[in-house]
């Protein structure tokens, strides 16, 4: 049964690390993305606004896996460059999670206080500072459970990256190891969901810390609920409130 | 040339019948999801010991793992275990319904939690039987209101069906990989299935927004 375990955890340390570099790769872009487009949502000017919700719209309502081969197939026929693998994968992890992210910021932002955002007028501070002083500040603790799901998604959407050969650990199962270990195929497949399952532990760790450290900053305690696993009845959905004891 | 006209109309049948095999499995997989979480949801709120804790254990494990791995697993392991090879179109409908089961088992809970407390003791005083009281009293409470999610969540498995063309499932984006493989061009079958994609689930979600806004304004 355990025959072969040293070298599937070999084959499997192999994909481990383009695993981590596709989660932390679409990670930092998404959480650019989302705080882009979620505060341009904001903005004054109009075409501004429309740019952002195609974007969001759009990510949001076409496939991942279309998106992905599209710009593996696609973007080199028409910019007539050939892109690497790794980076089609991050691009399109980081875009996609990005469009659900931008509504993770603008839900916050939103749920923000209005007294707040009106002490910050009172006590002349400039647009800016009311944002990075006072709402964003707010905002964040707000977002990071929902953007722990969201990087869960992320890390586990990293598997369709396989499928245009960039050898993570789905692929390492798939293409290296069930061709050649057949007869322990239960034993490779329980592994590879073992690792998957420890990274997602690792990030919601990491989001709770970050939520503790973020709730200090504004002296308050991080309240313990649980959102839930989609990023489309996140913030601003009924289903959320429902989740806090008492409320509803 | 970058975009051909006369070869995208040539494939618009071929992407056509795989969209009806997405919509296949994205219905049957929406059913299985939206009984079997129910079954997960029912089980967790009794707490029977042991099993209420298997099904939390399961529903974590399989809530925090890829499904494109656990349709490999189903894919080939699932034969040895039953003893019956299940055609690649039943084991992604069986892998997408157990997958997005573990997501509305927790949108259940959730309109499960949200019935008062009073409810529940009104119908502990009147001594109905305990299937009576999940059947008459909360259900009929809990599901309106989560309605909206669910409907989110066959939105949100509409897009992932294309995952099945990994397990030979010729869905409408196996269906455009083949029709580009054939002529190999790429930018026309890929775009189009792109836009039967956001053609089909964005009114779908303005739909569900609206829905949301008016079980919003009832309760």
């Amino acid at each position: 049964m355990f025959a072969n375990f040293g070298h599937f955890l070999s084959v499997l340390s192999d994909g481990l690390r383009p695993t981590v570099e596709l989660t932390i790769g679409g990670i930092v872009l998404a959480t650019i993305m989302s705080f882009v487009a979620g505060l341009a949502n904001g903005a004054r000017s109009v075409v501004v606004r429309v740019i952002v919700r195609i974007y969001v719209e759009g990510w949001r309502g076409t496939s991942e896996l279309v998106q992905l081969l599209w710009i593996y197939f696609s973007l080199p026929l028409l910019l007539g460059l050939q892109i690497v693998p790794l980076w089609a994968g991050i691009i399109v992890l980081g875009l996609n999670h990005g469009a659900y992210g931008a509504e993770i910021v603008r839900g916050a932002v939103g749920s923000v206080a209005p007294e707040q955002v009106e002490g910050a007028v009172a006590l002349n501070f400039t647009p800016r500072q009311r944002m990075v002083r006072v709402v964003l500040p707010q905002a964040v603790v707000e977002m990071i459970p929902s953007f722990n799901t969201l990087f869960i998604q992320l890390l586990k959407a990293t598997s369709i990256v396989s499928l245009i050969t960039v050898p993570e650990l789905t692929y390492q199962v798939k293409q290296v190891l069930v061709p050649n270990f057949g007869g322990q195929k239960t034993l490779i497949f329980v592994m590879v969901l073992v690792m998957y399952l420890l990274l997602s532990i690792v990030i919601t760790v990491l989001m709770r810390w970050a939520e503790r450290a973020a709730a200090r900053r504004i002296g308050r305690r991080p309240q313990r609920r649980r959102p839930l696993p989609d990023m489309d009845t996140l913030p601003g959905n009924p289903i959320r409130d429902l989740n806090v004891p008492g409320g509803a | 040339m970058i975009w051909n006209w006369s070869f995208a109309w040539s494939i618009v049948p071929q992407l056509l019948r795989g969209l009806l095999v997405t919509f296949e499995a994205t219905i049957l997989g929406s059913i299985v999801a939206y009984i079997l979480g129910l079954v997960f949801a029912v089980i967790r709120r009794s707490r029977i010991p042991v099993l209420s804790q298997l099904v939390w254990l399961f529903v974590e494990f399989v809530r925090s793992t890829p499904l494109l791995v656990q349709l490999y697993f189903l894919f080939f392991i699932l034969p040895d275990i039953i003893g019956v090879t299940l055609s690649p179109l039943v084991t992604g409908v069986l892998g997408l319904g157990v997958h997005y089961a573990t997501y509305t088992s927790e949108v259940y809970r959730a309109g499960i939690d949200a019935v008062p407390r009073g409810q529940w003791e009104a119908a502990t005083a009147l001594s109905l039987p305990r299937s009576r009281v999940w059947t008459s009293v909360v259900l009929p409470q809990a599901i309106p209101r989560v309605l909206p999610a669910l409907g989110n969540y066959a939105i949100s498995m509409l897009k992932e069906t294309p995952l099945l063309l990994s397990i030979s499932v010729l869905e409408l984006v196996g269906q455009a990989q083949a029709a580009g493989s054939e002529a190999f061009r790429y930018v026309e079958p890929f775009t189009i299935a792109g836009v039967f994609f956001f053609i089909l689930s964005y009114p779908a979600s303005v739909l569900v927004r609206r829905l949301e806004r008016r079980v919003q304004r009832t309760h």
